[in-house]
């Protein structure tokens, strides 16, 4: 966010996503549809041996909650902050 | 990462049975989560409401939502549903099954609930083949595809499940994928709110099973595949909605219109009849017209 401070709006909410990593069966569904491409999958593995989804750029995310609407094993849910 | 949130499907799970059984890539938990979220926007009393599931993989359903819920035999979904949406008629009795369940050993109890506009959202998870039993052909199988039961290809002429809805009686008939959450979520609220007999086909992949043995990659390839190929289309003829081997999907909302329901037809029907001296079935929720 430092490089173009002076072009872009401040943010009036921030996004963050919660992942249940025990969860996860590595489908990759939130990976794939996030609209801002803010997930990846980790590199580490959970207990059952998939690698969850983390959240690579926080600062593309936006809270949309679509990741979590897509999860078909509730491991993942996006939530929104305003900004004070 | 602080884990303070909780996510908001957790208050219609049973945590203790999670993680579910469904294969990696499966739509069916995607397409609970929908359902999850259209109870929380239809306002629904979770005390008065009960779902109802047959048996495959959709059949967990019930097992897995903290409703009131009912796993019953198999293709005897429906017929469970009514038994106790007439016993109790205050409850929304939601009924979630695969199309194996529904469709072939449930088919005719499937047609006669919407032919007598029974009071039930019907949800019917489609994944085009029996996915528990292992991979064989079902009454949506499309022609081509090879399965368990059809090495060669299957070769019979598939349902085509929205068509079979309206053509029957069902006031609310709407199709989905897995792809198209936001859409879904919004016809499942529609159809909590309305009364009559409402159905819902989601299309789901069976990664394990159809994908596989079509040698169509995995789950994520499937809902790539509907993102591509699926074509809405609103209020669209439901005799075109056919679907063939990766044909182009139509999906949309195609039928929403008001028939008398079971009970309303009898109290009508017996008041005319016997006169004052007929005390009228009480109607449910969504009774004195205030359905949406």
């Amino acid at each position: 966010m430092s490089d173009n401070e002076g072009t872009k709006k401040p943010k009036k909410v921030l996004g963050t996503v919660h992942v249940d990593r025990d969860r996860c069966k590595g489908c990759a569904f939130c990976i794939e549809f996030c609209p801002t491409h803010a997930l990846e999958l980790d590199k580490g593995f959970n207990a059952k041996g998939y690698h969850p989804p983390v959240l690579a750029r926080p600062d593309d995310c936006n809270g949309c909650d679509l990741c979590g609407l897509y999860c078909p094993d509730f491991s993942i849910f996006g939530v929104m902050t305003k900004v004070a | 990462m602080s884990d303070t949130a909780t996510n908001p499907v957790n208050p219609y799970l049973r945590l203790e049975r999670m993680p579910s059984i469904w294969c990696p890539g499966c739509g069916i938990g995607t397409s609970v989560n929908c359902f999850a979220r259209a109870l929380t926007q239809a306002k629904l009393d979770l005390k008065m409401t009960s779902i109802v599931s047959g048996i495959g993989c959709t059949g967990r359903v019930s097992g897995y939502m903290s409703l009131d819920s009912f796993h019953t035999t198999h293709g005897r979904a429906i017929p469970f549903a009514t038994g106790l949406k007439l016993a109790n008629p205050d409850l929304n009795v939601i009924v979630y099954s695969g199309e194996g369940d529904l469709m072939a050993i449930g088919g005719n109890h499937f047609i006669h609930a919407a032919r007598r506009n029974m009071d039930l959202l019907v949800v019917c998870v489609n994944n085009f083949t029996y996915g528990m039993t292992g991979g064989q052909v079902s009454p949506t199988s499309p022609g081509g595809a090879t399965y368990t039961t059809a090495p060669f290809g299957q070769f019979e002429e598939p349902f085509n499940l929205p068509h079979l809805a309206d053509s029957c009686g069902a006031v609310y008939v709407s199709r989905w994928t897995t792809f198209h959450v936001r859409q879904l979520t919004k016809s499942m609220r529609e159809a909590m709110t309305k009364k009559g007999f409402r159905f819902i086909e989601v299309i789901s992949p069976c990664p394990t099973l159809y994908q596989r043995r079509n040698k169509l990659g995995d789950g994520l390839d499937a809902m790539k595949f509907y993102k591509e190929s699926s074509v809405v289309k609103n209020g669209a003829d439901t005799r075109d909605l056919n679907i063939g081997f990766q044909t182009p999907i139509t999906v949309g909302n195609f039928v929403n219109r008001s028939r008398p329901s079971f009970i309303e037809a009898q109290n009508k029907r017996y008041t005319e009849v016997f006169g004052p001296s007929y005390k009228p079935y009480p109607e449910g929720p969504h009774g004195n017209g205030a359905n949406a």
